[in-house]
Parts: structure tokens; sequence; C-alpha cells
């Protein structure tokens, strides 16, 4: 990458070749002419192989230490969502969870595989849920979520828009959907505490969701989608509802639901004890229960190391190549007898 | 004035045996009316009686032009029904419509808005170049000309109140105002000389003897005559001109017809997806919606309503359509509009194309043609004005078998410095040197490397000439002749005569100018004029012309006194191109009838008596010489009478002269034959027709580069041929096919018997070419206009083509405008590749507009070339700059620009196709509205601009050592589908890579230390982060040349998509929705959003890496190469390779300077080598 001297020459020329015009110099000139210094790279063999095996040296290493990190992970993953179901309610799951007298309750035994250090994440995991789809992603009204009643249009929340004559807050069915199983952890005879603040954005809740707006008609259409909310705690303080409005981009999805603030040892036994509240079963969808420590990478992430040792090592791969192909066969850079006109001469 | 008066008295149709049928009784006056009605179109005029003219039974048409597409109320409608005539106009058109309703996956203005720019960007553009077009028009409708009042007192009119009827006065050098019939001229027999270059392209002036058949046309222009009455008979678009004029079609070029191709592929992938997308809508909508409770399907809206699932999934196609809509970018359009532009203004820039003299810079008029330039593989040109200034030079001349002249013609100039430096190589050469024969097996480079030098030195030789005194026309220097030296020769008698007939046998007129007492020649052609100056630089000036003598001033008689001599002039057998001789007969001072004769060398070889052939060996290879010099010569001689003799001719003559009758032009020649017989030869001229600056050695640089050249000439065949080797199109040597007909032919045989001799002349050249062993054999095929008028009929055209192809030139000449386009078409539509046409005047425009691309000389008299061309450019050398440099990087620039543009667009619109699998088909996107509206607008526009405008693969002066790498354009070796493909293919592979690399590493576990988990604004804009970057990256591996502004633009376009989204992400959540601090909050604080980041963006450059290091490696284009030396600097160190490898990269060629250069010295080594082994007695079987 050098500044190509020859141009500055040829302007010289240029300006010996038509002399009597002023301003023949100069950046604008230069310009106009399509004269102006530039930097011409050229692949030249070494920056080939330097290049590659330079990529290769940076991504093998990366993909070994996230590779790692990612094993550091201990992720504790269990689904319930048909164990939770009883057994005689097996074949028509669909009549258990929309009967509201049957119990929701149950308990799950979680073994801890390794030591899991402080902070534990506690996600819940939705699969074959579309939070991505479009009517649902539309299905919301930000400034009501902020701003509370106002004159504010909610057409977008249809047909989630008015309970009576005001409109619900908050509308739309997002909010409508919202998760509502709950989990309560216990290792041994203590309880494990499970911290839900702070598991939204801090930008949501500062300046999303209003913090003297009260979820006072929620939930009281005749249809009752998910979770109701304490009337009497502001949005900003619904941390569920903040992390569940962040719709999720795959219809496979982990929602942050808690901090678990001890460490837990290899070997315990969590015990569980959830409400199975949520209807998943109407279109098939899985429920999981995720706890997880976490890394500067985030959770388990073993995808990203394969994937970046894979590339590290195909860049090595073709550097290799590539130099024993020039080995092989090398070809002067810059030696004009593999032009056309020289190829052609000596074929004919 | 006063100079007009003196010649008003010659009754100049004495002058004219040919010309003029009816001398003097023609009275003045308009036609009757009644005598017009014969066959064919009759016109009733009221000769100086306009007003009649005004009432309804006799209104023509009034006399005011447009050459306007629209007017003001016009424009917008018509405009617009342009504008959406293209396809892809009406399907942005459509979106945009669509974009209004709830089904649109955007918002409305996002749509519009691009293409209200779109549209009013051309609209502009077309309303600039209309009103160009009107500006020129005012211009011509503006013009004034004197108009009959009343009482002989006339008044200046403008153009456009000219009525038919009116009577107008043409002074001199004027145009002619509208079709004209003469009434009188200010010459007594009313005759007038006018110049039809407009019309037909010949120069040669015209001579009108006033006769009812006799139309002044309009636009043709009034020369060496005072004024003329006239009276208006058509007008406006009734005249002929404007009936010829055809609307300027619109062009498109190569590139830009693919990428329809292009389009409609792309259209039909997105009709597909949008398919595939609706059936999956469908499909899921069907039969899963409905258990999807949190959806709502018991109240759901018309357009996801699994109830209403035909409405559901038509609303959903429209909505597909529009959301895949980036695949087919509207932003392509204004890109390549924007990049057009700016590429037209660095051509119009370009100060190597402006030319000093006449203050005209280079005009890409129709911007929408740039890459086209890049890919010409036939110029068809036009000669006079266009290769040549149609001026001579005396230069040489042969008297009595010895040569006079010691300056050589730039043919000359050029295979004496090569011949030289051949020598020296050969003496610098090793022991072998005493053999220069073997020099014979030594490759042929150092013979290019030479001729590459001794071009260079032609060119510098160019300022030498320069030096030469300044007389217009005399270019002749030898001390043997000049200052009354050849008063010393032995044979000054012949001498005598031979200046004798330059100054006496013409039919030109003297202008004294009164200041200096000098003569100047008004003469029918240059050739003439130059004669009459070369005679009175030696000292016979012709200085008065009487109605039947022409006084001659002899400097150096015998006495040493300057007399007078004067001649009586008894005959005048004038020029014709058929009898290609003029002969004058004359009395002199002392009572000898002698008769003059000058003409082409063959015609007078034939007449020559017994001992009349003196010097006629010698004579013979002088005029060889010339010819080889480029010269243009004829032969002198003359004939002495005696009085018994004359007598006897002169009554035979008379009598022929006076007849009636179809056959008095018959026998007229035949009574002149006899006359012009017998001859005794003098000697011969050469003169040098003056190329214009710079014409050789473009077309040799054109013809290295591949091009082919084609000159299609309104003048004669001579002088086409002359101009033909004066340019190097043709030389000596090279076989000349003159496929011509006798014109009796024409008028006697039957059509069938003239069709057949003409193919029979067209297979037996084919055949003769293809039976030719020589691989060093030059054709060279020259036809003239009324073959042509056969050759050119559908049954004929494909063998004429064939065989004008096998030529490696092709020279038509006395073809008509009609017959230039008609050419044009044919070269373009049979050979399927890109012409280009160049001519200067209003005879060219036919050929402008039908070629792929006009381009008309500038800053010459008469606009109308220019008018209807493409591009403009002052000198016809300045067309090496535009091709091999401009067209060369504009056809790259564009080439990649578009490929990238596809690439970009697939690999962003895909990933867009690819979410709607996972998000149940619903049209929802991952990414934020601004940033698919930025992407295209924003973040990707400037680099691929800056890819269009200022790409250079090679720098000017390369592009112009290399005229090889010219031919990438032409074999199209960037925009074939292999290319296209491959681009697609690169988009394709980075979509998924991009898509599903992001997916799975975001998947849904947590992305921060803090155990959040991304939701779809983290993965839409982590995703979006990773196709900016990989696009920019992409399009910095394509660029090889990076000035301060690809830099700005590339990292700047990558930065900008950070900075905007930390700008976005600072507004209120009201703006910025779910984007809210996205980067501050989100994504910046996590590590993995940078690393992948890095990680998919070299993911998706690698192949494309890994492709250009292998191809550059092991499989090098010619650009890569030269790239390579340049960057290793080896030009400067290794100068001779540079020089040879730079005059080895050409095209074989047998056109051009160098190639006639070689050709001289593959002959004179041939006779070398003879002499040699006659000589030593060596034999060298190996040398060839």
């Amino acid at each position: 990458m050098d500044l190509d001297s020859g141009s500055s020459s040829t302007v010289g020329a240029g300006v010996q070749a038509i002399p009597g015009h002023p301003a023949r110099r100069g950046a604008l000139y230069q310009f106009k002419q399509q004269n102006l210094p530039a930097c011409k790279p050229v692949l030249t063999p070494a920056t080939v192989i330097a290049t590659f095996l330079l990529m290769g040296l940076i991504f093998i290493p990366l993909g070994l230490v996230t590779l790692r990190t990612s094993n550091s992970v201990v992720e504790i993953v269990d689904r319930y969502d048909i164990e939770c179901v009883p057994e005689e309610y097996r074949s028509n799951k669909l009549l258990y969870i929309t009967d509201d007298s049957i119990s929701k309750n149950c308990s799950r035994f979680l073994k801890v595989p390794k030591s899991m250090r402080a902070p534990i994440y506690v996600y819940y995991q939705l699969d074959n849920y579309y939070q991505n789809h479009r009517r649902y992603v539309k299905s919301r009204n930000d400034k009501q979520l902020l701003h509370g009643l106002g004159d504010n249009s909610t057409s977008t929340c249809k047909p989630l828009e008015f309970s009576g004559d005001l409109p619900i807050v908050p509308c739309g069915l997002i909010a409508w959907s919202l998760f509502n199983d709950t989990f309560k952890f216990s290792s041994g005879s203590s309880e494990l505490k499970v911290n839900r603040k702070n598991i939204a954005w801090k930008s949501d809740r500062d300046h999303k969701f209003g913090k003297d707006v009260y979820p006072f008609n929620f939930q009281n259409g005749p249809l009752i989608g998910g979770a109701k909310l304490d009337p009497n705690t502001p949005l900003s303080d619904q941390e569920d509802l903040i992390v569940w409005m962040r719709t999720a981009a795959l219809p496979s999805f982990r929602k942050l639901y808690g901090r678990i603030e001890e460490d837990l040892d290899a070997d315990d036994v969590i015990v569980v004890q959830l409400m199975n509240n949520y209807n998943t079963y109407s279109f098939g969808g899985k429920k999981k229960l995720v706890l997880s420590t976490s890394s500067w990478l985030g959770g388990k992430n073993d995808f990203f190391g394969v994937a970046s040792l894979f590339i590290g090592a195909f860049c090595m791969l073709i550097s290799i190549v590539f130099l024993l192909l020039h080995v092989k066969n090398p070809r002067p850079y810059g030696d004009a007898t593999y032009t056309s006109w020289n190829k052609k001469s000596s074929s004919s | 004035m006063t100079k007009g008066r003196i010649r008003a008295r010659i009754r100049r149709s004495h002058l004219y045996t040919f010309g003029c049928i009816r001398p003097s009784t023609t009275e003045e006056g308009g036609p009757n009316p009644l005598q017009l009605h014969g066959p064919g179109y009759s016109r009733t005029v009221y000769c100086n009686q306009p007003l009649i003219h005004e009432k309804k039974s006799l209104f023509y048409c009034k006399n005011n032009i447009s050459t306007t597409k629209y007017n003001v109320l016009t424009f917008l409608p018509k405009a617009l029904f342009e504008q959406f005539r293209r396809v892809a106009n009406i399907y942005f058109l459509l979106a945009a419509c669509l974009s209004a309703s709830p089904i649109s996956p955007f918002s409305p203005l996002s749509m519009i808005a691009p293409l209200a720019f779109v549209v009013g960007l051309s609209m502009a553009k077309e309303a600039l170049e209309d009103s160009r077009r009107f500006l020129q028009d005012v211009k011509v409708n503006n013009r004034k000309v004197s108009v009959h009042k009343s009482n002989g007192e006339f008044v200046p009119k403008s153009w456009q109140r000219v009525m038919v009827g009116d009577v107008v006065r043409v002074e001199k050098d004027q145009f002619f105002p509208a079709d004209l019939l003469l009434l009188s001229s200010s010459y007594e027999d009313g005759i007038c000389y006018v110049e039809t270059m407009n019309l037909d392209g010949e120069t040669n002036l015209k001579v009108y003897p006033l006769d009812p058949s006799q139309i002044l046309l309009r636009d043709s222009k009034l020369r060496n005559t005072d004024y003329v009455y006239g009276v208006v008979i058509f007008t406006g678009h009734d005249s002929k001109v404007m009936q010829n004029s055809t609307k300027s079609p619109s062009k498109r070029s190569t590139i830009e017809k693919k990428m329809d191709h292009i389009i409609y592929t792309l259209f039909t992938v997105l009709i597909l997806i949008s398919f595939i997308s609706s059936i999956g809508f469908v499909v899921k909508t069907r039969f899963q919606v409905p258990k999807w409770w949190y959806l709502r399907p018991d109240n759901i809206e018309y357009q996801y309503d699994p109830k209403k699932i035909m409405l559901a999934g038509m609303s959903h196609l429209i909505t597909a359509l529009i959301l895949y809509g980036y695949l087919i970018p509207i932003s392509l359009y204004v890109s390549i509009e924007i990049v057009k532009v700016l590429q037209a203004s660095f051509i119009n820039q370009d100060i190597q194309m402006y030319d000093e003299e006449t203050g005209t810079p280079a005009d890409a008029r129709t911007s929408n043609l740039n890459e086209e330039l890049g890919q010409v593989d036939t110029i068809l040109s036009d000669k006079t004005g266009t290769l040549t200034c149609n001026q001579m030079d005396f230069l040489k001349c042969s008297i009595a078998g010895t040569s006079y002249g010691v300056r050589s013609s730039e043919v000359e100039l050029a295979a004496a410095k090569q011949m030289a430096s051949d020598m020296e190589e050969q003496d610098m050469g090793s022991d072998l040197s005493n053999f220069p024969l073997i020099k014979g097996s030594v490759p042929q480079e150092n013979v290019r490397r030479a001729g590459e030098i001794e071009l260079e030195t032609v060119i510098t030789s160019k300022g030498d000439a320069d030096k030469r005194p300044a007389i217009k026309g005399f270019g002749f220097e030898d001390s043997r002749l000049m200052n009354g030296n050849w008063l010393k020769d032995r044979n000054v008698d012949v001498i005598l005569l031979f200046f004798r007939i330059l100054s006496v046998c013409h039919t030109a007129i003297p202008e004294v100018n009164e200041e200096t007492g000098v003569c100047t020649y008004e003469a029918e052609s240059p050739d003439e004029g130059a004669f009459l100056v070369a005679a009175r630089e030696f000292g016979f000036e012709f200085c008065r012309r009487t109605q039947s003598t022409v006084v001659v001033r002899e400097k150096f008689s015998a006495s040493g006194e300057v007399v007078e001599r004067e001649y009586r002039i008894l005959n005048l057998l004038d020029f014709t191109s058929k009898r290609k001789r003029m002969s004058v007969i004359v009395r002199d001072e002392e009572g000898n009838i002698i008769l003059f004769c000058k003409g082409a060398d063959s015609i007078i070889f034939d007449r020559l008596s017994e001992n009349g052939k003196m010097y006629l060996e010698a004579t013979t290879r002088h005029l060889n010489e010339y010819g080889e010099n480029g010269l243009r010569t004829l032969a002198l001689a003359y004939k002495r009478l005696n009085e018994q003799e004359y007598t006897e001719w002169n009554n035979e003559f008379q009598k022929a002269r006076t007849s009636v009758g179809t056959d008095r032009e018959a026998m007229l020649e035949e009574v002149s034959d006899l006359m012009e017989r017998e001859l005794i030869l003098v000697g011969a001229t050469a003169v040098e027709d003056k190329l214009q600056k710079g014409v050789p050695q473009c077309i040799d640089k054109l013809a290295q580069a591949g091009l082919k050249i084609w000159v299609l000439t309104g003048d004669k065949m001579e002088t086409a041929i002359n101009i033909g080797f004066a340019c190097s199109l043709l030389r000596q040597g090279m076989k000349q096919i003159c496929i011509t007909l006798d014109s009796n032919a024409v008028t006697n045989d039957r059509l069938e018997v003239v069709k057949g001799n003409i193919l029979n002349q067209i297979t037996n050249a084919s055949q003769m070419i293809k039976m030719e062993k020589d691989p060093h054999a030059a054709f060279a095929l020259i036809i003239d206009g009324k073959t042509l008028t056969y050759a050119l009929e559908d049954d004929m055209k494909h063998q004429f083509l064939g065989l004008a192809v096998d030529c490696a030139s092709v020279i038509c000449c006395r073809v008509s405008p009609k017959q230039k386009a008609l050419v044009t078409r044919l070269v373009k539509e049979g050979t399927g590749k890109t012409t280009l046409a160049i001519g200067d005047g209003a005879n060219d425009v036919g050929m402008i507009q039908e070629a792929d691309i006009g381009v008309g000389i500038s800053g010459v008299e008469g606009m109308q070339a220019v008018m209807a061309s493409d591009f403009a450019i002052a000198q016809f050398r300045f067309l090496e700059r535009l091709l091999v440099i401009h067209g060369h990087w504009c056809y790259k620039r564009i080439a990649q620009m578009i490929c990238y543009f596809f690439y970009k667009n697939i690999a962003f619109g895909l990933t867009i196709f690819y979410f709607e699998a996972f998000a149940g088909f619903s049209g929802q996107s991952v990414y934020d509205d601004w940033y698919m509206i930025l992407f295209n607008v924003v973040l990707t526009s400037l680099p691929v601009i800056s890819l269009g405008v200022f790409e250079q693969d090679v720098p000017s002066e390369v592009c112009l050592q290399f005229p090889a790498l010219y031919q990438q354009g032409p074999r199209n070796l960037f925009f074939d589908w292999y290319r296209i493909l491959g681009w697609m293919g690169n988009g394709l592979y980075s979509s998924l890579i991009i898509f599903f690399l992001v997916i799975i590493i975001f998947y849904d576990q947590a992305f921060r230390i803090n155990g959040q988990t991304a939701d779809m604004a983290a993965v839409g804009t982590t995703m979006f982060t990773c196709i900016i970057c990989a696009v920019n990256c992409q399009i910095a591996l394509t660029m090889s040349h990076f000035t301060w502004i690809q830099h700005l633009f590339v990292w700047g376009s990558i930065g900008t998509w950070y900075l905007f989204l930390l700008i976005y992400g600072v507004l209120p959540p009201k703006y910025s929705k779910t984007a809210y601090q996205i980067l501050i909050e989100v994504l910046a604080p996590a590590p993995i959003y940078w690393t992948a980041t890095v990680l998919v963006t070299i993911a998706c450059v690698l192949p494309y890496l890994a492709h250009i290091s292998f191809q550059r490696c092991f499989n090098p284009m010619d650009h890569h190469i030269i790239q390579e030396i340049k960057y290793y600097k080896k030009d400067i160190e290794d100068q001779h390779m540079w020089t040879r490898e730079s005059s080895k990269a050409r095209q074989e060629t047998k056109i051009g300077f160098t190639a006639r250069v070689e050709a001289k010295i593959r002959h004179l080594k041939g006779r070398l080598q003879k002499k040699q082994s006659a000589l030593v007695g060596v034999s060298s079987p190996t040398y060839t």
C-alpha cells in the first residue's frame, strides 16, 4: 500500500503538454483529471499468504478461547411442559390448562452437574412460539406504555384495544399474552432466593415504561390471555412485562426470569416448585426451565467457537494450498510473459 | 464587393463545358405554375406575393423549425409516459401505490421518495437536453436574411418569418433560409456556387446555373458568389433537409440491455420467493395460526384470517413482493444515473480532450452510453472535416524525370525514422551484425518496439513541421527550383512548361489582396488551389482572368524582368470524375496553340505519344514513391497543335457543344477525347492532403486496440483512396478490391445483370481472400455509392458484409447520407457488434443516429452532427482518448458496479426472506424500517458510486500505452453471464452466511455477561451490522484504486452505520422504538457482538478473496500484470521491458501506421536478403 508516485509525474507531463492554462496543479485539477494520488494495493503472493495466515492465526485461538469459555458455562435445561401435566390429563392437555379448577402446581428436581457460581440466571424457554409474527409484533402501543392513558390512538393494539370504553393498559397482544408460569427454587431445606429485579434493560425501565402508568384494567376482558399484573405497581417496575415485551427474533427463545445469587455445588439437587399456568399445549409449544451461569461471551455458545475454529482452519488451509501451489508453479509477479499478447504470440 | 464586380463581368458559363447546358436564354422570373403539373409532386407558388400564401388553400407551413421532443405543455405527460415505459419504473410505481395500503411492510414514504427522485432526475435530464435543442432552434430561427419588401427594397427578416413566395437575397457565405428557386445571381449569366456539405458532405462546390430545375436547398451555403436572389418555395419542415431529418432515437448501451435480463432474472427470483413465502404463509395460517391463541385467531384482520385463506394469501403475496423488493433496488437506477452523469462530467473536463484552438471541450451529450465507449468494435468515419482538414499542401513534383521536393510527407518521415532505428539496432547487435539477415529470426518485438519509437518521433517532429514558413497550401522545399534556380537546370524548358501548366490549366479565380498585392485563389477544389499557390511561389503568379484570357506574371523570365504573359483560352475541357482529367487549349502571345492537360496518371499515361514518353519510366517510379508516401498525385502533359488541326477539331467541338439532346454529353466527351491524345509527359505533382492533427497516430492506436475502421465519404474514389493512404488505412502492397460498376452498365443493362455482376465481384473477392496463404496479406475493400445501392439490398448485403469484414480496411466513397446510415445499420445488425460513427456534417447525421454511438466533431460550422450525436469532440484524435481511456474505464466501472450492486442487494434481500421462514411467513422484517431505508440510500450508496466514478484498473497513460487492454471491453470480459452469476452466487453465499451465523450465534442463550438474551432488535441490528461490514469490505476488495475519496466512502460508510446507530439510539424511544440505546446499552458492551461481526464479515469475503488471489496468481488477466509491474515499479527499473511490452500490447492489425512500417520493413528485408544471398552466396533457408 504505497502512494503511487507515478501519478504526480504524469500530472507534470500534462502540464508541459498543454501550457498556457493556469491552475494546472492542485487537488481540484487532479480530481477533475482523475489523477489524484491513489494507493493501488496488489495481492502479491506474500500478501495473500500473510493475510490468510493472519486470519487463521486470529480465528483459531479465538475459537479455542471461546470454546473454553463456553465450556466453563454450566447450563441446566429442563423441559417441564409434559411432565407437569398430571397423568390423567396427558391425553387432553388443553383441558388441563384451560380448566382453572385444576391445580397447576408442579415440582421438578434438577441435579446440578457442576458447581455453578453466582449469579445463576434463570430463564424460561418457549419453543414454537411465534413472538416474531407480524401481527403480534405490531400489537402494542409504546406511547401508552410510557404515558398511560391519553388521547393516543391505540388502533395498533387491535383486537385487545378496549376494555369497556377505556383502552386497556397495557394494550395489545404482547402484553395480553404475558407469560405466567412461576418458579420457586429450593436446595435442600433452604429456599433459593430468586432476584427478579434488574432483569430488564435499564433503558426500558427508565424510558419506555412509565413510572406512573398503572395496569388498572388489565386482563379484565372475557378472554384472559396470560399473566395478570398488579394494578398498584407502575409498569416501569413490572419487569416481567418489560422482558416479555421485547419480542424475540426466533420462534424458540429464552427470556430472563431472575437471578439466583447463591453458588450451587455440583450434585446439589434443586427443587423447583412451579405453577404451570401458561398454555403452550394448544399449539404444541414446549416450555423449558433453564438455569445458566454466564461468561464474557454470555451463555453457553459452542457454535461460535466452532465456527471460529472452522473459519480459522479454512484460512490456514487456503494459505497453505496457495503457498504450495505457488512454490510448485511460481509466477513471477509483474512478469509480462503472462500477458495475453505474449501468450498469443508464443502459442502461434 | 469591389472584388466581386471584377468577377461578375466574366460570363462564367463559358468556363464550363459540361456544367452549363443552357447559357443565357432563361429569363428571370418565377416558374409558370402550369408547366409544373407534370408527373410527381407539384406546388404552386406566387412569386413575390407572399400575402397570397396566408390564405387557406395556398397556406404552406411556416419557416420556423422545431426539433424539440416536448413543449411546455406536453412535457409533463409525455416525459412521464417515457419514464414509465421502463418496466422497472412501473414495478416501483405499483410498489409505491401499494405501500399506502395496510398490507405494506414499509411506510409509504420510503417507497415513494426514491421513485420520485429517480423519475425526477431522469426527467430533469430530458428537460435539459430538450432545452438545448430548443435554444439551438431559436438561434436558427432568428438568423437574418434580406427579404424583398417592395420596389427593390430589401429588409432583414428573421428566418422564421420568411414566407413561401418571398423573394430573398442571400449573400456570400450565408446559408439559404429555405428551399429557394434561383432567380438571379451576381454573375451576369446567373450561376452561383453552392456548398452542400451540410446536406451530402461533398466539399467541392456545385455550380447552379439559372434554370427552373435548380433549387437551392436550405442549409447549404452560398460560396464564391456575392449574392443571389431566390424565391422561397419550401419553408420550414417542408424543406428537403427537414424532411430528410429523423428524430434522434434513444439509445441504450449493451450493458444496460443485458442488465434488463438480469432484472428479469431477479424479478423471476423475486416472484418465486414471494410465492414460496405466500405458500408458506397460507400453510402456516391455515393449519397453525388457529391454534396460536396468543394471536387471537378468533378476532383477526383479513390479511391473517385463516378462514379467508385465499384473500389472506393474495394480500400476503403483495406484501411479500414489496418486502423482497430489495432484490431489485430502485437505487440501482439512481446510482447508475448519478454515476453516468459524473462520468460524463469527467469526460467533459478532460483537459487533454480540450481543443485549445477553438476552445471546445469534449461534450458527453448523452451520458447513458459511457460504458458503450469501451465496447466499440467498428468505427465508421466520415472523411472530410473528420479525418482531413480539406486543405492541400504542394509537397513534391517530378519534372523531366527528376524528383524535386526535399520535405518529407508524414508517412515518409515515419518510415525513414523506422529504418534508421532498425539499422541502429542491428549495429548494436552482436557479431552477427555482419549478417543482418539473421535478425529475421530475432523475435519481432524489436521491430515493434522500434515502430513505437518511430511513432513517437513523428509526433515530436510535428513541432519542426510547424516551423515551416506559413504559406497555406505550399509545403515544397527544394533550392533547385526555388528563387529562379531552375533557370540553371539543363531541363529548363520542361520545367518552364511544367510551371505554365500549373498556372494556366485550371478554373480558379484570383483575388488580389489590395494591401499586399498578393493573389489568393478561389478554386473549385483545394488541389487546384495548392497548384496555383505553388505556381505563384515558383514565380508564375496567375493574376488575372478575363472572359477569355488568363494572365500570368512570370518573375524569372529569360530577360530577368517580371513580365505578364497573356494566354487566350480557346477551349476548356473540364474535370469530371469519369474523365479524371482536365485540359485547356490556349494560344500564347507568340500565337502557338498549346493544349495543357493534367489528370490522373493512369489516364494521362495512356494518352502519351511515342515521343512523349521520354520521362515515363522515371515519372512512374516517382509517382509510385509519392503514392507510397501518402501523397495525391497528378500527371501533367502538353501538346502543341497547329492551326489547321485545331480548327478542324474546334468545329467538331462547337457542333457537339451546341447540340441538343441526351447524347450531347457523350458527344462532347468523345470529341474531347479526340483532342486529349498524343500528349507529351512533363512531370507529376504530389500534394499532401493535410490530415487533421494526430489522425494517423490516432488511427494507428485505434487499430492496435483492435478496432476496425471504415471510411464512408461523399467524396470521389481517388480522393478517398488517397486519404486512405495518408492515414495508413491503405498502403502499398495491400490488395485493393475495388467493387465498381461501369456507369454505362447501369443505364444499359437490366437490373439482374448489374446485380449479378456485383455479386460476382464480391464472390470472387471473397474467394481470393480465402485462398490467400500469406498471413501478412492485407486486403482493402473500396466500393462506390452506386454499387453500394445494389450491394446493400437484402439478397446481397450479407455477402457484402462478409467480404467487408474479411478486409483490413473498407472505404466507401460517393455515398449518400442515407447510404451511410444503411451501411452503419448493416454493420451493426450484421455483425452484432458495437459500432461508432463519427462525422462533422449534416450528411453524417443519419449515420450518427444509426450507430450505437454517434460522435460529432464540434467546433466547426454547422451543428447538425453535434446535435444528433451522443458525444461531441473537437478533433478526431480525441477519439483515442475517449475510447481507450474513458471508454475502457467507464465500461469496467459500470460493469463492476452493476455486478456489485446485485451482489449487495441479493445478500441483503435474501436475509429478509430467510427470516420470514422463521417468522411464520407473516411479513415481519427483522430489521428496523430505518435500517432498510438507509441501506441503499446512505450506507452502501457512496462506495458503489465511488466505484462507478473513480475506479481505474490502470492509469490513463497505461491505457494509451497498452491498447490491447481495450479489448477487454469488446470481448465483454467483465459483464458476461459467468461473472454476473458468480457475483449473484457470492451474494447468495453471503446472505446465507450472514443470516445463519448470526441467528445461530444469537440463538437463545444469553449474549451478555449479565445474562440478557437477544431480542429481535439485537439480532436484527447485529445482522445488519454484519451486512454493512461485509458488503463494504467486499467493495474494498473489488476496487483496485484507492484515493482518499474511496477510503472515505468505504470506511466512512461503515463508520456512518455506527454513527447512525448511536444517534438513532439516543433519540427518544418515540422515534427510535426498539432501537433505543441499542448500541450503547445492548450491543456495544457485548464482546460477542464485535467478534461475531468480524467473524461473519471475514467468512463472507473469504471465497471472493480466495478467488481473486488464486485467479491473479494462476490465471492473471492483462491488467493484473500491468498493475503488478506498476506496483513493483518495474516500469521504472526496466524501462526497456516496459516500452517493449507496451509496443507488443496490441491487437494483430493490418492497418495503421505501425502495420505499414512493418510491411515496409518486411519488404526491405526481403530485398536485402535477396541481395545478400546473391552477393555472399549464403542461403538462409530458415528465414522467410
